[in-house]
């Protein structure tokens, strides 16, 4: 973070030119006040009847133990890590079958998947009134009211279990991979 | 016991434990409720996971090598080592820290099982333990895990069943027993796998079993495990109008499984990669060892399939950079597997046995010849008459047949996945019989490969709470004691020993044989050691019998025995006339003890197995 931080004298320089485009320039200043005001009781967010937001910051742990998990069984992060450009497929290939297996095993290990519809791909498949939009998502020449008719482009994926390992106290999880040494 | 809630099985596996139950009071008749107890077991360093299976591996970290707390269970904090998939994980880069195959070392006769031996290849100022120590480990690792989960219903208070090789020597199925005892198994009963195997078929199959198989029937288990080959023939007999199923014969112990054929393969594949100027470290063996096993599956169940790729990637963070690629050849795989591991051979072969060397002492003593069908062929050909004294069996081989013939087979192990494996042991077995106009065996089909000795198990601790039908069977072989001949001494030759018999075949649980009237004087306050024989072949022999001669083949020589007669209220120096009296515990265990003439004492007589 300290590389984004400006240093003192580059935030002198900053302070008084705020200082003088506030005083002088109105809608500078509405931007300042939106900018050192709270989100939740920020104007044009408070309208009549919309209700306030809660928005979640997810907790890096487990998503950190994910990524470890598919390190661990499948190089995932050595792989992506890589610089590709230089290798032939038939390279790249031998290197992906690593990764397949691995991270496949540990994607099914640690995560139940099911596919949403249960149609084949290409099928033609109704929407009907009330159907669920986070789970579907209607594309293309998306007009008038529901029952929508159309073809299945992709059969979805929803996590219905989750079995993540449980992990000692103090156990950092921001080691996705420790440092190997062969003695 | 009678008030246990559930039946536990525990597969203490060369490679592999899993624990199972059966909810008793939930199960009636044919319906029964069996399920896995998941093992929670450290899969990282300081990650906890629910497995299916623990593998049988115990890692001995060295003390800077892990951060506090990495070796944390839910039930423990101060353990000092790991077992299950960390510690397979760890050993694969660390071996010489690493504890594998202690069943494979708890039966090995030329070894002190209680010294701290392992790990073989551990290097100075590295901790070392038991094979018997690590198997309480295993075992407490399980029974904690149990309670953990069943905090309402600990382990020590359920039914308890442990599953051995049948070809188990006496020595190896006390110290598991001493080992079940000690960490926390009050009362385990032994199960011999294949049985255990055929007990899960019998339970999969629900009610249908009785349709599969009739009076008359003699099932040929084969259990090919990781790391040992465990045949067992059981005949189905009648009585009082319903089936009965009798173990008649079991194989003897041989350390070849599963893993040698994937080892094998890998080696192949290995020396092909030499070849191209790669060389693998152990490490990579391993995931190429992991890769074949994978490919000869993919490359045995397909016959499409010309040639399976395996990779093996490199520990660098380059991973495409540093994966070796390779594949393994139908050409290869059957040579090396089907044909190495399974050789079409004539039923009077024998497995080839070469003389070893001292030094072969310090490993473990693995199968000389690796094909399963001679060893088949050698068991079927020793146990020729297995079935003659069973009621109803007196007319099963013809007249000058050389083996036993099976009526059906039941496979067991992960190796016969590969179903090209199971068809050509079939194919082998059945023209054996065709030679001698015997009709075919059949395949008893649906047997859980993986997981039937862990299932049958817990099976088991339902049947013997009353329900289902029992594999009866008893003691697999008659045991010997040596009794010196009292011949002249010819100067040169050896003075001859003659076997007593004090255990007839076929004893059962929980019955004690009649004392011999032979006694011998032992020496108050010393121990007096005795050879000690069993034979797998010898159905007619009663206590008492002295056998002065024998073939080769017919009786094997054990690890002696010893007892020592405690000083109190004798004299130490003095002659006490003994007899030997043997009884099976009801744990499965066989129990030999000195019995002084004209008294009530018994003094047990220990197994040397700290030769």
């Amino acid at each position: 973070m300290t590389g984004q931080s400006p240093s003192f004298f580059h935030r002198l320089g900053l302070a008084f030119s705020l200082f003088f485009r506030t005083l002088f320039d109105a809608r500078f200043a509405g931007s300042v006040v939106k900018l050192i005001t709270p989100p939740a009781v920020e104007p044009e967010a408070a309208d009549a009847t919309a209700e306030i937001p809660v928005l979640h910051q997810a907790s890096p742990d487990s998503a950190l133990q994910l990524l470890g998990l598919l390190q661990q069984e499948g190089r995932l992060v050595d792989f992506l890590e890589e610089e590709v450009a230089q290798y032939s497929d038939a390279e790249i290939g031998a290197a992906v079958r690593v990764v397949h297996e691995g991270s496949r095993k540990a994607l099914h290990a640690h995560l139940t998947l099911l596919p949403i519809r249960q149609e084949a791909e290409g099928a033609r498949i109704t929407l009907q009134p009330g159907f669920d939009a986070s789970a579907i998502r209607p594309t293309g020449n998306l007009v008038g009211e529901p029952p929508f008719t159309g073809t299945l482009a992709h059969r979805g994926w929803r996590v219905t279990e989750v079995r993540l390992p449980k992990l000692a106290s103090g156990h950092d999880v921001q080691i996705i991979a420790p440092a190997e040494v062969e003695l | 016991m009678s008030k246990a809630r559930y039946s536990i099985g525990v597969d203490l596996g060369t490679t592999h434990c899993a624990l199972t139950y059966v909810d008793l009071a939930a199960s009636e008749g044919d319906e029964v409720k069996l399920a896995f107890c998941p093992i929670p077991q450290l899969s990282a360093p300081g990650s906890i996971e629910e497995r299916q299976l623990l593998p049988s591996f115990l890692y001995l970290p060295h003390p800077d090598e892990l951060a506090p707390g990495d070796l944390t269970l839910p039930w423990n904090t101060g353990q000092s080592w790991a077992v299950g998939q960390l510690a397979r994980d760890r050993g694969a880069q660390t071996p010489i820290r690493l504890v594998s195959s202690a069943k494979s070392w708890l039966c090995h006769g030329g070894i002190d099982r209680r010294a701290a031996i392992l790990p073989a290849e551990a290097t100075e100022g590295i901790e070392q333990i038991s094979p018997f120590t690590t198997s309480i480990r295993y075992l407490t690792h399980l029974r904690q895990a149990w309670n953990h989960l069943h905090p309402d219903t600990p382990l020590d208070q359920q039914a308890l069943t442990i599953t051995i090789p049948a070809s188990f020597d006496p020595a190896a199925r006390e110290l598991t027993a001493e080992a079940a005892e000690a960490a926390g198994y009050p009362h385990a009963t032994l199960l011999e796998e294949p049985q255990s195997a055929l007990y899960s078929w019998i339970q999969a199959s629900g009610s249908q079993w009785r349709d599969q198989v009739r009076v008359g029937d003699v099932i040929l288990v084969v259990d090919v495990g990781g790391g040992t080959t465990d045949l067992s023939l059981i005949a189905v007999v009648e009585r009082d109008g319903a089936l009965e199923l009798h173990r008649v014969a079991v194989g003897e112990h041989i350390l070849l499984g599963g893993d040698n054929m994937d080892l094998a393969l890998a080696h192949s594949v290995a020396q092909k990669l030499a070849a191209q100027g790669s060389r693998l470290d152990p490490w990579q063996i391993r995931a190429l060892t992991h890769g074949c096993r994978i490919a000869k599956e993919a490359l045995f169940n397909d016959p499409e399939l010309s040639a399976m790729p395996v990779v093996v990637p490199g520990r660098s963070s380059k991973l495409i950079g540093g994966t070796l690629r390779s594949e393994l050849t139908r050409e290869e795989v059957t040579a090396i597997a089907l044909e190495g591991f399974f050789p079409q051979v004539e039923a009077s072969v024998r497995p080839s046995v070469r003389a070893r060397t001292g030094l072969t002492q310090l490993g473990l003593p693995y199968a000389q010849d690796a094909a399963v069908t001679r060893h088949l062929a050698a068991f079927l050909g020793r146990q020729a008459e297995a079935t003659s004294g069973l009621e109803g069996f007196e007319s099963h081989l013809p007249e000058g047949a050389g083996f036993l013939h099976p009526t059906a087979v039941l496979f067991n192990g992960g190796v016969f996945k590969a179903q090209q494996l199971s068809q050509r042991l079939m194919q082998v077995l059945n023209g054996w019989l065709a030679a001698e106009q015997a009709p075919p065996a059949r395949l008893l089909e649906g047997g859980d490969l993986d997981l039937a000795v862990a299932r049958g198990a817990a099976y088991y601790g339902y049947v013997r709470s009353g329900q289902g039908v029992r594999i009866r069977g008893g003691t697999a072989q008659a045991y010997y004691v040596g009794v010196e001949s009292s011949m002249p001494a010819v100067p040169g030759l050896e003075t001859p020993v003659l076997a007593l018999c004090i255990a007839p075949f076929g004893m059962e649980e929980g019955s004690a044989a009649e004392l011999p009237p032979q006694e011998f004087g032992l020496i108050v306050g010393e121990p007096v050691h005795f050879r000690f024989f069993g034979s797998s072949v010898r159905r007619h022999d009663q206590v008492g019998t002295l056998l002065d001669y024998w073939d080769e083949d017919e009786i094997q020589e054990l690890e002696g025995i010893e007892a020592t007669l405690p000083a109190e209220g004798r004299t130490p120096g003095e002659v006490v006339p003994v007899k030997l009296s043997a009884a099976v515990t009801e744990t499965g265990t066989l129990r030999l003890e000195a019995v002084p003439r004209g008294g009530d004492e018994r003094w047990k007589i220990e197994f040397e197995v700290r030769s």
